[in-house]
């Protein structure tokens, strides 16, 4: 499958035009995600993760949440550390090469298995090392997912019955950062006032304001949202409770399916019958309120070629993961027991490779006029939002 | 377009109607002023325009309100969004949506607008406003001007017959203001539209209205007429309307160009006549309480302040003007010691406010934020000084004392949130002033006020000074620095581009000019009140001889 616009027009032209449906994007991120989740190999690991990261740095676009990866980073590394120590206080102990010993609590013997202190190994620590590993980069590709589409937008792509959802989220995101600011406000006003800003008293003397204020925001925004037409009547609002019912029964369908599935701890049939049941109910309920619905979508994400390569990429791995886990490849899971380097499996390998493909494929997602990656704008940005604190 | 009929409104709870029997009729394509006091029932007249009053807020209405003959009975404001568009005070709590683009957008994706109309009014809204620089940007990242134009727009692109904007200009500076309000009379004479403005800044509004409303507020009955007809004898009046009622002007100019050309006479009558003396006083006597010396402050990697010498003295009342964004706050913040400067030193009292305690900190600098309720967390007025008094260790009353002193007869029971703008302003300063501070900080203090809290606003604040406070007010309100500002400091992207008494520094600017001295220049006149006294001066030597 190659996209069509592609090869017609110079591709600067033709990438310039749009970004990437977000859709895409986060199930690419999925994919790599899933696979991660299959091994402890640091090998594959760090590759997931160059992936990763090469991609966001060729494909995110200059707003302001493109630069959640970092911070997404930073988490994944306290990931790994507090696995490490967690490891070294409590873990259970092995034979092993001894690195170094730490003095030993005696537990009672209802506690057997739960170790405190004791000799730490090295193959201990690297196993832990990887588990925390493992743990980083999955939330690496959570984070990949929110740079390069804003999780806005892809609540916008939410099918009409879910739009009242959808908004109360979008509602939510958009005032945890508000909430941030207003708590410095008032650590700021509470200095003016020579009151503590810390500990417990501080704590309960900042609540009241925050939350008032908080109350405040959401009844001015109410009526905001009142007067600029939100939940204006439907005609059928029957139809309305079917479809939202329907939805809500196949998503929990849906759910139920997919555990069953990758569990296997029920017969296969009753987890491929559940997903069965949940996608019809779902596709009923978004049929049936697409119908009622009066509202209408500016500008829709459009899902074309790219996006279906970037989707299949994202597969790749994943597939290549299972084949590579069916055909009993050795590597997905190591064991530093004993102390080696680890193997690399082909296969994995090359299933990671291929989720390069988006930086090649996709469009980028910027540069149209007076999106924020005009730097000379940006730098008057900050100055005024620095004012209006 | 906007019918009343016999409309009385009155809040749960409220003894008295806040809203009686008001009958108007406001025609398609007019641009309305509603004028009042604080507290009159202008926003409560303004929101039952599009419904959310009684239906967001609750209360009693008596009589119809209809939108081209839709009434607000039957309708809630949902229904009405295709017809009336309403701007809030305070722009940023109106935003549903994190970005320009969708902002604009959210009313038409719920009034169900075909996707292509919506590109076509996205475009014809975007350049309408001049926003076409912004419409990827997220809504956080603006200026208060900008976010007030994104605030119209996402009203304007549903294509409401009616636009209703409370206080649209409060936040703004005069040259930001000039634009909105311009925007504003373009709709109304190229669209047609209709479009009411609440306003408490006269001499912003006055020149583009059609019509003026003036709520008297106290259930009296409202007055309705042309701006020269209301303006004559009406209880809220912009400078120039004083000035026309001085020198005894008919009819009213509304304008200051009107008002040039009838001014010749006066200004001859007042050739001759003396300012006041209105100068900073003069520095050999009084002591400097704060001083910048080469202070620069990063934001990140962004110069918000650059190499700035300033040095405030005791009894001395500066103004920090500037527009949006050229540093005022950051400049209050580090003389409040809220902030570390990134170079050069800050000076209070010989002390780096930043490494000062908060106990000692208050005992050399106030700061009233610009929303003075962040000071406030008391459930009473009385609650409030009681723990002001106790968490300071000040002897029980000094804070009811100093909130006796700036405004008597405060009640004690009542809510800080329940309190006019003008009562919050003077509560939060008594908090701040009950240590006795050298030095008092305000950001934006006159947001929201309506003439006669400022006149208050401006006694308190002479009077601090005449005891020797050093008074440091930011603010975009030029006819307040006009009145009480010794001296002003012009902040322009960080830097001072001008610094010295009031009267040089904006009476020959065309943006930061007061009314009077834009009508009386180039002779550099600041107040009415100085023209007043000025001509009685004058009178009194020409009967004497």
């Amino acid at each position: 499958m190659a996209t069509p616009d592609a090869h017609v027009k110079p591709p600067g032209l033709a990438h310039a035009r749009r970004t990437l449906h977000p859709a895409a994007w986060w199930a690419w991120a999925a994919g790599l995600a899933a696979a991660a989740i299959e091994t402890t190999n640091p090998v594959l690991l760090l590759l997931i993760a160059a992936v990763v990261v090469y991609v966001v740095a060729t494909r995110r676009s200059t707003a302001p949440w493109s630069r959640s990866l970092v911070v997404f980073m930073r988490l994944g590394l306290v990931v790994i550390v507090i696995r490490v120590v967690v490891q070294v206080l409590f873990g259970y102990r092995l034979a092993g090469h001894v690195l170094f010993a730490l003095p030993q609590v005696s537990l009672p013997s209802w506690a057997a298995g739960v170790s405190i202190g004791g000799p730490i190994t090295a193959e201990s620590l690297l196993q832990a090392g990887c588990e925390g590993l493992r743990l980083a980069v999955v939330l690496l590709a959570f984070g990949a997912a929110n740079s390069l589409a804003s999780p806005y937008r892809l609540l916008r792509c939410l099918p009409a019955v879910l739009y009242e959802a959808g908004v109360a989220v979008t509602v939510a995101l958009t005032y945890a950062p508000e909430l941030v600011t207003t708590i410095g406000q008032v650590r700021a006003a509470r200095r003016l006032r020579g009151r503590p800003t810390r500990g417990l008293a501080g704590l309960r003397g900042m609540a009241v304001p925050v939350l008032e204020g908080a109350l405040d925001r959401s009844l001015e925004l109410a009526s905001s949202m009142d007067s600029r037409g939100y939940g204006r009547r439907s005609s059928e609002t029957t139809t309305r409770r079917w479809a939202t019912l329907a939805t809500g029964v196949g998503a929990v369908l849906v759910l139920v399916g997919v555990y069953d599935v990758l569990s296997a701890s029920a017969p296969w049939w009753v987890g491929i019958a559940a997903l069965v049941a949940g996608v019809g109910s779902l596709a009923c309920g978004v049929t049936l309120s697409g119908r009622r619905t009066t509202r209408t979508r500016y500008r829709p994400d459009r899902w074309q070629g790219a996006e279906w390569l970037v989707v299949v990429s994202g597969a790749a791995v994943v597939t290549a993961f299972s084949i590579a886990g069916a055909l009993g490849i050795d590597g997905l899971q190591v064991s530093f027991y004993p102390l080696g380097l680890p193997p690399v499996p082909y296969l994995p390998c090359l299933g990671i490779l291929l989720a390069l493909a988006p930086s090649l494929v996709s469009p980028t997602g910027m540069s149209r006029r007076g999106d924020p990656a005009v730097p000379a704008t940006r730098r008057r940005d900050v100055a005024t939002s620095v004012e209006s604190r | 377009m906007i019918r009343f009929d016999g409309v009385s409104f009155t809040y749960t709870g409220a003894e008295m109607p806040t809203l009686r029997d008001v009958d108007l009729e406001i025609p398609e394509g007019e641009l309305c002023v509603v004028v009042g006091t604080t507290g009159s029932g202008k926003s409560t007249l303004l929101r039952a325009m599009n419904g959310l009053v009684p239906h967001a807020t609750g209360g009693r209405l008596a009589g119809d309100v209809r939108v081209a003959g839709r009434s607000t009975r039957a309708h809630p404001p949902r229904d009405l969004a295709d017809l009336i568009g309403l701007v809030g005070q305070d722009p940023s709590a109106s935003f549903v949506t994190d970005a320009v683009e969708d902002e604009l957008v959210y009313t038409m994706e719920n009034l169900g607008v075909a996707p292509a109309a919506m590109r076509r009014r996205v475009e014809d809204t975007l350049d309408l406003l001049g926003l076409h620089e912004l419409r990827g940007r997220s809504l956080r990242s603006l200026s208060g001007g900008q976010q007030q134009r994104v605030a119209i727009g996402a009203v304007l692109t549903a294509a409401p017959r009616a636009l209703v904007l409370d206080e649209p200009t409060s936040a703004l500076d005069p040259a930001a203001a000039e634009e909105v309000l311009a925007s504003l009379s373009r709709l109304v004479h190229d669209v047609g539209l209709t479009v009411v403005i609440a306003e408490h800044r006269l001499e912003r509004v006055l020149p583009f209205a059609d019509r003026v409303l003036l709520v008297p507020g106290d259930g009296a009955h409202l007055r309705v007429g042309s701006p020269e007809e209301v303006m004559v004898d009406s209880p809220v009046a912009p400078p120039l309307v004083e000035l026309a009622r001085v020198a005894g002007w008919h009819p009213m100019p509304l304008s200051v160009r009107d008002a040039r050309r009838v001014a010749v006479p006066l200004r001859v009558r007042l050739s001759s006549a003396t300012h006041d003396a209105h100068g900073p006083p003069s520095s050999a006597t009084r002591s400097t309480v704060a001083s910048l010396s080469r202070v620069s402050f990063a934001y990140d990697e962004v110069l918000a302040l650059r190499d700035v010498d300033l040095s405030f003295l005791a009894g001395e009342i500066v103004a920090l003007m500037g527009r949006n964004g050229s540093g005022k706050s950051t400049l209050l913040e580090l003389l409040a010691g809220a902030r570390r400067p990134s170079g050069g030193s800050v000076q209070v009292r010989g002390e780096e406010p930043a490494t000062l305690s908060s106990k000692r900190l208050v005992k050399s600098v106030g700061l009233v934020p610009q929303d003075p309720q962040l000071l406030l967390y008391g459930e009473t007025v009385a609650d409030e000084c009681a723990t002001s008094d106790r968490e300071s260790g000040l002897a029980a009353g000094t804070t009811r004392g100093v909130l006796d002193e700036l405004m008597a007869g405060m009640p004690a029971d009542r809510h800080p949130r329940d309190l006019s703008e003008g009562q919050r302003l003077a509560l939060a300063l008594s908090v701040v002033l009950a240590h006795d501070p050298p030095l008092l900080l305000l950001d934006e203090p006159t947001r929201g006020f309506d003439y006669p809290s400022k006149a208050r606003l401006e006694g308190i604040l002479a009077g601090l000074a005449a005891r020797g406070t050093s008074v440091v007010v930011a603010t975009h309100d030029v006819e307040l620095v006009a009145r009480v500002a010794h001296r002003a400091v012009l902040l322009a992207d960080g830097d001072v581009v001008g610094d010295g008494a009031a009267r040089d520094v904006i009476c020959h600017s065309p943006v930061f000019a007061p009314q009077v001295a834009k009508v009386l220049a180039p002779d550099p006149w600041l107040t009415v009140d100085e023209v007043r006294r000025a001509l009685t001066r004058t009178d009194d030597l020409v009967g004497r001889s």
